[in-house]
């Protein structure tokens, strides 16, 4: 037995392995995605982003316990920034959802955003692909921030819930501006807070000033992560957008846009590697660099140089 | 590659001080691991279920009551139960002397003492990873 | 000398000194200046801002006349393993010439939850002693005068139903509950931020504190009904002047919790008393208690009006640093608690725990803690540092160090202010935080050898394991587990039904004083997981934020 065919017959242990070789680009890692790509397809995706100190985790545990309720099975990623000093990072999203950790229906991975931005978007498609093969109904992405690297992540949701709280203060109008365009659903956290018609009114407003949502108007919803209050309406919600992207082929339209994405950047990521690696092996590559860095030749002529020879 | 540690800073039993624990996160973070903090009032079953989905290399757990003798064992069998027998387990906390050999015997890699530098720490770990 | 001369002359000091002055990169964190001066203090009144022991604003004492009137009660906290067990200590204790309880309640019986719960298993009578029920209370108390001892109880979350207990235990020896002394922690709040034996949601949790606070000023008004604690703050690894701030913003939630519930100020605010820590720099220690009561008596008065002079006084117990003692060359932890004995006695505390020195280890032993106890009566007795009333002030240091420490508090409780005060800034994770912060900084400090543990990172030596450890039996869960069985089988189930019944129902009523209805629980022998139980249930639990 392998990894991908335990992953298959349902392994935890195997699923767990298999995001890990994604994450450390091990060797196996395109082997397993060759061998369960056959088996994706079938998993909603939901998106949960919205700025630091919203209620993003306690929001998602509350989600995969209403889905649970309805007997889904749930994957859960959640995303935490590397630090960009160390390498190193703390997940510290499960303790919200501690109780979900004795559930055999729900998996929860944390994930560092480690490197670059593409490779954690790619990275994130991936293991939402391998608990997509593992039979899970429904998998929540969680991810913080409103930076390039989370509209990236987001993209790989069907439905994108953006979380925002009031109280925030001045940032608000910035992270606002952000995240208007990515939003399928406004969530309103803290809802019990002081200020938070204003949020919603705030929301509302700008909604109506974007003329990028004419065909689907985001919902806002308010709920009460904490104390499990609003969250059945905020997954009506869902299923209002749900129901939207399959009546309307908007989900096949951005299922297969995010296929194609996909393969073109895996492509170019190939091709990138072949043509790189091929490029610094030879000789020639030494000898121009010498000569830009004495400033005899330009960088752009020197790439113009290489590349006449490697697209005869 | 991408490779990193990836820890599990865990607290077992009931015990509510977690100083420790999160300066050693904190820590272990600053050395470049991935830690994965599980917050207070952990059962073995919950340690070892976060254990499993993380895929974590080390589970390092923090107990200060005095439960240690009942609970690490418990953690190091669940772990071998569910195939994590790989993983390193290593423990912190207000544990005498005399508990520390009965400990390893039933499979906790090390136990670190109070006074003990994070520095220390780390160092056993990039030592004794799998 | 005027001030023009003292300037001209530091001037002419500091010219002289400047090219002598040392490094010390191993004792980091020394204070700015090397002298203090007429200079530091120049705006500091003595009338306004020192005074006199016993008057507002109280930063020379409480009392007018502080140890020449009596010493501190010396307060050794202790519980391990059943009530018999701990029973037997208290009773050496008393007999050693302590002259109050403190009692250690292990971790279940902190959180609600009873010995024979799954979740207990392994716990049960570790860090103190295990109580399941009234029957354990009365045994731990037996042949122990409730109506002479004080009796201080480490417990929070249900600090109603051990309070409860107390009251009932004191029934049965013909001791009415006004005649009752002593102190619950009841501080729920630190054990949001800093020491995690909580168990409801915050609004559930003040009321209930609120309701003892009614209960007690009608029924037990010589009890102190809680005890706003800094020491597991600062344990947590935060600064002094953290610890205070910290503190009195719990403190001022309490209060304005308890007024908005409709208690009137000068009803309830004599009997709050307060928790510090007593850490090892003798001066910022000292600094830090007169800092907190003149901190303290302003907010009183100013905020919230109160008139009762009795309102305004900080009272405060104090607990030797746990986290300062170290495991290597335990030895040394005695003289680290005659140091941090000497500072909360020169701070004026009304009561005191001394740690002992194999805490590090584990639960001490008999002899470790007749030690610290010895400790308490050396400085008492021996060292004269109780002889005179806050012998520190006039010292140019601890003035201007007492002004600057409340200064940053004073910073802190207007940040926590604009958060919409300790609740909401707890529930943010702002005190945690900064707890974090202050707790790492040390921890690299110590790493980087910028602060110095004797013993830990300089004068290390090759140490053989400690012997003579204090071992809690590890039957103890089991015989608890039997007493509960016996207890389940003997008791009239029916009542304990009833009386649970009748304690949702009062959960269920916003306005209900929860007090009465849990006393006759207890009376029942309900168990205190059933009690907890029925309020889980009504009140759901809390959720801890934690950020990194």
């Amino acid at each position: 037995m392998n990894i991908a065919e335990e992953l298959l017959g349902g392994s935890r242990l195997a699923l767990s392995r298999a995001i890990t070789a994604i994450e450390n680009e091990y060797d196996n890692a395109v082997e397993i995605m060759q061998k369960i790509y056959a088996h994706t397809g079938k998993a909603y995706v939901i998106g949960i982003t919205g700025p630091p100190g919203a209620g993003k985790s306690t929001l998602t545990d509350k989600i995969a316990k209403a889905y649970r309720a309805m007997g889904k099975t749930i994957g859960i990623i959640a995303i935490d920034p590397t630090s960009p000093f160390s390498g190193g990072a703390i997940l510290g999203d499960r303790i919200r959802m501690s109780e979900l950790t004795l559930d055999e229906g729900i998996f929860i991975r944390s994930m560092g955003t480690r490197g670059s931005l593409g490779g954690l978007s790619r990275k994130t498609a991936d293991a939402i692909k391998l608990m997509d093969a593992a039979g899970k109904d429904i998998i929540l992405v969680e991810t913080v921030g409103v930076g390039q690297s989370e509209v990236d992540i987001v993209k790989t949701a069907d439905t994108t819930i953006v979380v925002m709280v009031p109280g925030l203060g001045d940032d608000i109008q910035a992270i606002k501006a952000g995240i208007l365009e990515i939003g399928d659903v406004f969530a309103i956290n803290k809802a019990d807070r002081e200020g938070v018609d204003k949020v919603c009114r705030e929301i509302e407003m700008m909604l109506d000033l974007n003329q990028e949502q004419v065909l689907w108007r985001p919902p806002v919803r308010k709920v009460i992560a904490s104390q499990n209050e609003g969250v059945n309406e905020l997954l009506a919600a869902i299923d209002q957008h749900k129901n939207w992207l399959s009546e309307s082929g908007e989900l096949s339209v951005r299922r297969n846009e995010r296929i194609k994405t996909e393969l073109l950047a895996i492509l170019n990521e190939q091709i990138g590697r072949y043509i790189l690696t091929k490029v610094t092996d030879s000789g020639k590559f030494n000898e121009l660099l010498h000569n830009v860095e004495a400033r005899r030749v330009d960088p752009y002529s020197a790439v113009e140089n290489i590349l006449k020879d490697i697209l005869r | 590659m991408e490779k990193r540690v990836r820890v599990l800073v865990a607290k077992p039993g009931l015990d509510g001080h977690d100083r420790g624990a999160k300066v050693v996160a904190r820590g272990l973070r600053d050395a470049g691991f991935e830690v994965i903090y599980t917050g207070l009032r952990q059962t073995p079953e919950q340690i070892v279920g976060a254990a499993v989905d993380e895929d974590v290399n080390v589970v390092a757990l923090s107990l200060l009551s005095g439960a240690h003798n009942h609970l690490f064992p418990r953690i190091v069998e669940l772990l071998k139960e569910k195939g994590l027998s790989e993983a390193l387990v290593i423990g912190g906390g207000v544990i005498p002397d005399s508990d520390i050999p009965s400990l390893k015997a039933a499979g906790v890699s090390e136990v670190f003492t109070p006074g003990t530098p994070i520095s220390s720490i780390v160092e056993f770990i990039n030592a004794n990873v799998k | 000398m005027s001030n023009e001369n003292v300037k001209t002359g530091l001037e002419a000091y500091n010219a002289k000194v400047a090219k002598a002055i040392a490094r010390f990169p191993e004792r980091g964190n020394l204070p700015e200046q090397r002298l203090y001066t007429p200079l530091d203090v120049e705006k500091t009144d003595y009338g306004t801002d020192i005074g006199f022991p016993g008057q507002y604003p109280f930063t020379r004492g409480v009392q007018p006349t502080m140890y020449r009137g009596r010493f501190w009660t010396m307060r050794m906290y202790a519980g391990f393993s059943t009530a018999e067990e701990s029973n037997k200590r208290y009773r050496y204790l008393i007999e050693s010439g302590a002259t109050g309880l403190s009692c250690a309640f292990d971790l279940p019986t902190q959180i609600g939850y009873d010995s024979d719960d799954a979740i207990s298993e392994g716990e049960v009578g570790k860090v103190g002693v295990a109580i399941d029920s009234l029957a354990d209370m009365e045994i731990l108390f037996d042949k122990i005068d409730l109506g002479k001892v004080s009796t201080s109880m480490t417990i929070n979350a249900p600090a109603s139903v051990l309070l409860a207990m107390y009251i009932a235990v004191g029934e049965k020896q013909g001791v009415s509950a006004d005649k009752l002394k002593g102190t619950i922690q009841n501080d729920i709040l630190k054990e949001y931020a800093a020491r995690g034996t909580y168990i409801f949601p915050p609004k559930p949790s003040m009321r209930l504190i609120t309701n003892i606070f009614e209960y007690c000023s009608q029924s037990v008004p010589n009890w102190n009904t809680i005890s706003i604690s800094g020491y597991h703050i600062r344990e947590a690894g935060s600064t002094a002047a953290q610890e205070i701030a910290f503190t009195i913003a719990d403190g001022i939630a309490y209060v304005e919790a308890a007024i908005k519930a409709g208690l009137n100020v000068d009803d309830f605010a004599g009997r709050l008393s307060f928790f510090w820590n007593a850490h090892n720099n003798v001066l910022e220690e000292v600094s830090k208690f007169r800092a907190s009561r003149r901190l303290w008596a302003k907010v009183m008065k100013e905020r919230f009006g109160a008139t009762n002079p009795k309102s305004w006084m900080l009272r405060v117990h104090t607990q030797t640093a746990g986290s300062m003692l170290t495991a290597q060359q335990p030895e040394n932890n005695i003289v680290r608690v005659a140091l941090q004995t000497a500072a909360a006695v020169m701070g004026g505390t009304q009561s005191l725990h001394t740690n002992s020195k194999d805490e590090a280890l584990a639960l001490p032993t008999e002899d470790s803690v007749r030690i610290a106890l010895r400790t308490q009566q050396i400085v008492a007795y021996e060292s004269g540092l109780a002889d005179v009333i806050d012998p520190l002030a006039g010292s140019y240091y601890v003035e201007a160090l007492t002004n600057k420490i409340e200064e940053e508090a004073q910073n802190y409780i207007k940040k926590i202010d604009d958060l919409g005060g300790a609740v909401n800034a707890i529930e943010q994770g702002y005190i945690q935080k900064e707890i974090q912060d202050s707790a790492y900084k040390w921890q690299m400090d110590v790493e980087k050898g910028a602060k110095t543990i004797v013993g830990v990172n300089k004068f290390q030596i090759e140490e053989k394991p400690v012997e003579g450890l204090l071992k809690v039996d590890a039957s103890v869960g089991e015989l608890q587990k039997k007493k509960l069985a016996d207890l389940r089988a003997k008791r009239d189930n029916a009542a304990v039904e009833k009386a649970l019944a009748a304690l949702k129902k009062a959960c269920q009523d916003e306005h209900a004083n929860l007090m009465p209805v849990i006393l006759e629980a207890v009376k029942t022998y309900a168990t205190l997981g059933e009690i907890c139980g029925v309020m889980r249930e009504v009140f759901g639990e809390y959720q801890a934020h934690v950020s990194l």
